[in-house]
């Protein structure tokens, strides 16, 4: 809001705290849009030998061998989509059914909230606790489910054997749970934007609640879900400490879930700590790639979305 | 006959079809209605199992010593994590002293000094990426700028790459509870005679304070969590640090490296120390909950 220009001309001159805050506050917002430019100047810089050592075969090779200084990112990246992409299979349809519970009313509101609780939980737990939980949970199930899975159900490549623990199925798994909560609160929050005369309309018509929710709050609020899932995948792609615990960090590629994978996230988890000379410029370089995968799909969820709250706004 | 008393007639007489369509039509409802809320109950399990995983295993090693000993060496027993304590509450204050001071700032100049310049626009967009990008990439950033060029891991490398972390957060929740101020209060004090600068700072800033609170105990509590930007800035150390341009302990990454080794007490270790993280970010929500409905 503009203060009024009522001054009188002899305050207009230099006045030591306003105009020093008035300042401040713009070094600030300068620091913050630059913060983003600095972070991926430095990658970038740092990451130059390996980009021009490797080039686009960079992301083409799968040879992640760092004494003989030969880097491919190419498993990682293939194990980051897969991850998140079961994870994402996992997590759709429990955070959809969850996102009309909580818009709902079937049950009373104390138990809505409850779950709302539950699912504002599952965000507050760290990362590493996932991870730590999924190592002496989701791990043994996985190892079981994968031994019954090689005997029963051989012939198929998604269930090869041998069936290890530590696979992409586990890290899966877990991922969905940590996406769920993103997921059920963005779909949740386009559900209940449907305006209620739409709903009204419906049961005015004679539709019984799931027609009115599959024919038409489901398809108004559908922009919205999607936006929901591509922001999900987003956080999925970036997870880092849950995944390089459960994955079995291997840069063997393999249509197996039961096998080990890896991903972007991990690898950098796993390797800066010990990395030297070109490991650390290939790792930067990986990083790059993250970034620049992790920022698209970002804005695209981020697109959606807001072509999606135009669009609702436009039906009241 | 005329067509409408016909078309009736014939409604009436359909009535045994008709019944079956309502009955399998209401029957399918209830078959969705219930699928939904299984699915929805189901999500209780995993969350169940967490907390009282973490209860179970935390429980017995923890006492006042956790909190005062240095961790156990491979294979030893005994022992707690009280470095890790402090380099995460330190890390995090370090975070919290670049990040906040920035964030809070930016949200002023945003929201009271130009809402609509390219600056601001750039400010909120940039914010959004910034939520967005994959929390070790703060690691990376902290890595490149702070361990490359002193050439040591350090609380400071950590505390830069939770500050990046953080920043986001605090900008955004603060630019919301500016945001919620009402202009009557701002005209108001216009009117009163005071100047842009005085309305800011005594009306505007302690009006959204509750609510910048809540944003920077959000932030707390999310980089407090965080294992991926310190595992390779902070690094880990055994020792209590005896400044800060040495590698630093944190909870996460303790339990990060004690999940990984054979030695049971580690692993239980690792369990307590989770029970410790998992109760001090609850504490935080809650403490920004609060915050927040102090204002309402």
């Amino acid at each position: 809001m503009p203060a009024p220009n009522s001054e009188p001309p002899a305050i207009a001159e230099f006045r030591v705290g306003p105009d020093i805050f008035r300042v401040l506050c713009w070094v600030a917002s300068a620091a913050a849009v630059a913060a983003l430019g600095w972070i991926v100047f430095e990658i970038i810089q740092s990451a130059l030998p390996a980009i021009s050592k490797f080039g686009f075969g960079f992301l083409t090779s799968s040879a992640w061998v760092p004494n003989r200084e030969n880097f491919g990112v190419l498993p990682f990246i293939i194990g980051t989509a897969a991850s998140s992409f079961i994870a994402i299979l996992f997590a759709f349809p429990l955070g959809l059914a969850i996102a009309i519970f909580l818009s709902e009313n079937f049950l009373p509101l104390p138990i809505r909230q409850l779950i709302r609780f539950v699912v504002e939980m599952l965000a507050a737990i760290p990362s590493v606790v996932y991870g730590l939980w999924g190592i002496f949970v989701v791990i043994p199930l996985v190892r079981e489910f994968g031994n019954w899975a090689v005997v029963n159900l051989s012939g198929v490549p998604l269930f090869a054997g041998p069936a290890y623990g530590n696979s992409m199925l586990t890290a899966s798994l877990v991922l969905a749970l940590m996406i769920l909560p993103t997921l059920t609160a963005i779909s949740r929050n386009s559900l209940t934007a449907v305006p209620k005369t739409l709903r009204e309309g419906a049961y005015a018509l004679g539709a019984t609640r799931w027609e009115a929710i599959l024919g038409v709050i489901l398809p108004t609020a559908a922009p919205g879900v999607v936006a929901a899932t591509i922001l999900a995948l987003g956080r999925a792609m970036g997870e880092t400490m849950a995944v390089a615990m459960l994955i079995g960090n291997s840069s063997r590629l393999s249509w197996s879930l039961l096998s080990p994978g890896g991903t972007l996230a991990g690898l950098l988890a796993n390797q800066f700590g010990e990395a030297e000379g070109m490991q650390v410029s290939s790792l930067m370089f990986a990083a790059l790639i993250l970034v620049v995968i992790t920022l698209g799909v970002n804005l695209i969820g981020e697109a959606v979305l807001r072509h999606t709250q135009k669009q609702t706004a436009g039906i009241r | 006959m005329d067509p409408i008393a016909t078309h009736s007639e014939s409604f009436f007489q359909n009535g045994s079809v008709e019944s079956t369509k309502a009955i399998a039509r209401s029957l399918g409802n209830r078959v969705l209605s219930g699928i939904c809320i299984t699915l929805s109950l189901l999500t209780l399990v995993p969350l169940i199992s967490i907390v009282y995983l973490v209860l179970k295993n935390g429980l017995p090693l923890l006492n006042w010593s956790v909190f005062t000993q240095l961790p156990p060496a491979a294979g030893m027993v005994g022992g707690g994590f009280g470095n890790a304590v402090l380099g995460t509450l330190v890390m995090v204050g370090l975070g919290l002293v670049i990040a906040a001071p920035v964030g809070i700032l930016s949200a002023i100049y945003i929201n009271e000094y130009s809402p609509t310049s390219r600056l601001a626009q750039a400010v909120r967009l940039v914010a959004k990426l910034l939520t967005g990008i994959p929390s070790i990439i703060c690691g990376v950033f902290a890595f490149a700028v702070v361990v490359s060029t002193t050439g040591t891991f350090s609380a400071y490398a950590g505390g830069v790459a939770l500050a990046v972390l953080m920043l986001p957060t605090i900008l955004l929740t603060s630019e919301q509870a500016l945001i919620g101020v009402q202009n009557a209060y701002r005209e108001a004090s216009y009117g009163l005679g005071a100047t842009k600068f005085q309305t800011i700072v005594r009306i505007a800033l302690p009006d959204a304070l509750p609510a910048i609170m809540t944003g920077i105990m959000l932030a707390v509590a999310r980089a407090a969590g965080e294992t991926a930007p310190l595992v390779f800035t902070a690094l880990f150390s055994q020792f209590w640090a005896k400044s800060l341009n040495e590698p630093t302990a944190s909870l996460s990454v303790l339990i990060y490296n004690f999940s990984t080794v054979p030695f049971p007490h580690q692993i239980q270790m690792a369990w307590t120390a989770s029970l410790v993280l998992v109760a001090f970010v609850t504490l935080a929500n809650i403490a920004a909950q609060l915050a927040f409905s102090k204002k309402q």
